[in-house]
């Protein structure tokens, strides 16, 4: 118990908490955006490896953090946009749409992967974003360490966190968004554009989305490989249900699922010896279906979501 | 200006066509990452098709990978006709290969009259039990069953390397993470002599035709179609549709397990942690391919397994990466899903004064 506490009350621990939820932050409030504005995307788990091979091969390549970053958000917006295609003027399934997505993603980097990289065992590592030092506040105490040294990235999702909120709740380009997830009919009576609003959504989300596979090989670890992302998207999925739809509950689920993912890490670390470290390796993803399950039935769901809408049919 | 408008009713031409025309186009577009990689496509698709039909041996290795693929194919075809969204095949097949290495590797000594049904009949009620679970957290809790499916993915996958590391470890396995052998007479026979083609293939195909049948002729299978094409319909025509939902839970996670058990039984005879390269979401490309039609989904096996087993003896040829294999498979997806808006909308010339009325 004793342990449990000092585990709590450490700043690596926070720090850990924070750095584990950064990728999340990024992935639920890409998928906050595409369902705010009706439609599932379930490629979410595709663009994380694209945005992850992406960016890092860029730096590898000689484009800088930055240029890497923007690439992992074009590539992202890339395959956003053909899930856009195919699901808004084509109005197709957005389930089936989206895996094949995922697929198609996956596969693509795959095979550029090692295309590029034939005969590899172990991926050439890049100089990775380093914490961010600011001075004074990095020596306050606690805070310090969990806030002010983080990487560049992190602040970034931290940032969007606020830009998106901003954007969804005092602009009228979010009020259109959310209207266009909840009633296109109404949208399109003012003379809006139902489709470019979704569409658009859905590439602004992906790009978001691929930032979080960024994350992973840009800042978390230094290369790419197979099977990186590991699921993380489909938490996303799930954590955008448990937080609304809203911004600042997208934040507080990512960061209690990093907390307990950096919990599960340090318990293993301690009991190792008394339990299998599978048994630890499979909470994030049972919390997961448990946030789900507690969740699900009061869910203020975007009425329109996985509804197609073709103009002039009502 | 141009118009979209529903068909009254889709050609039959264009059912049948449309799957074929996007296999076809998938794998044409695959000429662009050959030609990425340095490759000469016609070469490519030169020794990609010896390497499918270029011997009894090369027929037999794509039977051998069709085989999986047609129960994973199966198990999302029926879930998918009643729109329970099984993504969960990958980790079913797990638990249906688990329960097989459990009662088939030793545990138990019973002839094989006896072993080899019980290791079927468990492995299928495994990969059931894996589908159960998301449909009751569906039905009772509202919980996605897209989302709980993939999850628990993750988390059998897991279990299975904890079991392969405990409990199902082989003593004689020199530490590495595999099961024990199944015994022999736990094993499914195979079809010819020196060929890794197995007796799971038959199994595949008679539940196949069943499935088949069971959809288009039983009462079941008009249920399960109701619910599919309208939940709120088909419970107010008193149709028991959580009834449904767990009965095609049920088969579909049981088709699923079964696909792990031919491969344990069949093919491999231990368990390791990499048994499938993903053959559960894989089948997922094969049921969409086939339209969701049971006797398709053994036509697309046929042509997904093509596509791996080529793609492999070609690799091995040229040096182009077997990625290729799984970026044909996600286009023939993507492909078939805007054949699907071809074959249900046309696209109509409206003259702009008419369209103002």
């Amino acid at each position: 118990m004793m342990d449990l506490l000092n585990i709590l009350l450490s700043e690596s621990f926070w720090a850990a908490s924070l750095r584990i939820a950064t990728p999340l932050i990024f992935g639920v409030l890409g998928a906050l955006i595409c369902e705010r504005a009706g439609v599932l995307n379930l490629g979410i788990e595709g663009i994380f490896v694209v945005g992850a091979m992406s960016g890092w091969m860029a730096v590898w390549l000689g484009a800088g953090l930055w240029g890497g970053v923007l690439v992992a958000a074009l590539a992202g917006a890339f395959f956003g946009l053909l899930h856009a295609i195919l699901t808004v003027p084509l109005g197709l399934s957005q389930h089936v749409s989206g895996l094949g997505i995922t697929l198609f993603a996956t596969s693509v980097s795959y095979f550029s992967y090692r295309t590029a990289l034939p005969n590899v065992s172990s991926p050439p590592r890049i100089e990775p974003f380093q914490p961010l030092d600011v001075p004074i506040l990095s020596d306050l105490p606690f805070l310090g360490p969990v806030l002010f040294q983080q990487t560049a990235l992190t602040w970034l999702a931290l940032l969007m966190v606020a830009l998106v909120w901003y954007v969804m709740n005092r602009t009228a380009l979010g009020v259109a968004i959310q209207a266009v997830g909840d009633n296109p009919d109404s949208v399109d009576a003012q003379g809006l554009s139902v489709y470019g609003l979704r569409m658009g959504a859905i590439v602004a989300g992906s790009a978001l989305m691929a930032l979080g596979g960024a994350f992973l090989t840009m800042s978390a670890f230094d290369a790419f490989f197979f099977g990186m992302v590991n699921g993380r998207g489909w938490v996303c999925i799930a954590l955008v249900i448990f937080a609304s739809w809203r911004p600042g509950k997208a934040l507080l689920g990512a960061l209690l699922f990093g907390a307990f993912d950096a919990l599960q890490v340090r318990l293993q670390a301690e009991m190792g010896a008394l339990v299998p470290g599978q048994i630890f390796l499979m909470v994030p993803y049972i919390l997961s279906i448990i946030a789900l399950v507690l969740t699900a039935r009061s869910a203020d769901y975007p009425r329109a979501l996985l509804t197609p809408w073709f103009k002039g049919q009502r | 200006m141009i118009r979209i408008e529903a068909r009254p009713s889709t050609p039959r031409a264009m059912t049948l066509g449309i799957p074929v025309l996007s296999a076809l186009i998938a794998l044409a577009l695959a000429a662009i990452p050959l030609l990425a990689a340095g490759a000469n496509p016609i070469a490519a698709y030169g020794e990609m098709l010896r390497g499918v039909f270029g011997s009894v041996f090369a027929v037999s290795e794509m039977l051998t990978r069709a085989t999986p693929l047609i129960f994973t194919g199966l198990a999302a075809a029926l879930a998918f006709r009643a729109r329970l969204w099984n993504i969960g095949a990958e980790g079913q097949l797990y638990l249906g290969a688990m329960a097989a290495v459990a009662v088939g590797s030793g545990a138990l000594d019973i002839p094989g009259l006896f072993l080899l049904p019980l290791i079927v009949v468990l492995g299928a009620a495994a990969g059931a039990a894996g589908m159960v679970v998301p449909t009751f957290l569906k039905v009772r809790f509202g919980a996605d069953e897209v989302v709980t499916t993939l999850l628990l993915n993750f988390i059998i996958l897991i279990f299975l390397q904890m079991m392969l590391e405990g409990p199902l470890q082989d003593p004689m396995g020199l530490g590495w993470p595999q099961s024990a052998p199944v015994l022999d007479q736990g094993m499914l026979p195979p079809l010819m002599d020196r060929m890794r083609v197995h007796a799971g293939l038959i199994v595949a195909l008679v539940l196949a035709v069943l499935a088949q049948f069971m959809l288009a002729r039983s009462v079941w299978g008009f249920r399960l179609r109701a619910v599919g094409e309208n939940a709120a319909a088909a419970r107010h025509a008193g149709i028991g549709v959580n009834r449904s939902l767990f009965g095609v839970a049920i088969l579909s996670g049981g088709l699923a397990g079964l696909a792990g058990v031919s491969e344990v039984a069949g093919l491999k005879g231990y368990l390791t942690a990499d048994l499938s390269p993903g053959f559960g979401y894989t089948g997922i490309v094969v049921a969409m391919l086939a339209g969701l039609s049971p006797a398709g989904v053994v036509i697309a096996a046929l042509f997904i397994a093509s596509v791996f087993v080529g793609a492999d003896s070609m690799s091995r040829a040229m040096g182009v990466s077997s990625f290729l294999a799984d970026l044909v498979v996600s286009m023939s997806l993507l492909c078939v899903l805007v054949g699907g808006f071809i074959a249900r909308y046309r696209l109509v010339w409206v003259r702009a004064g008419k369209a103002a009325r």
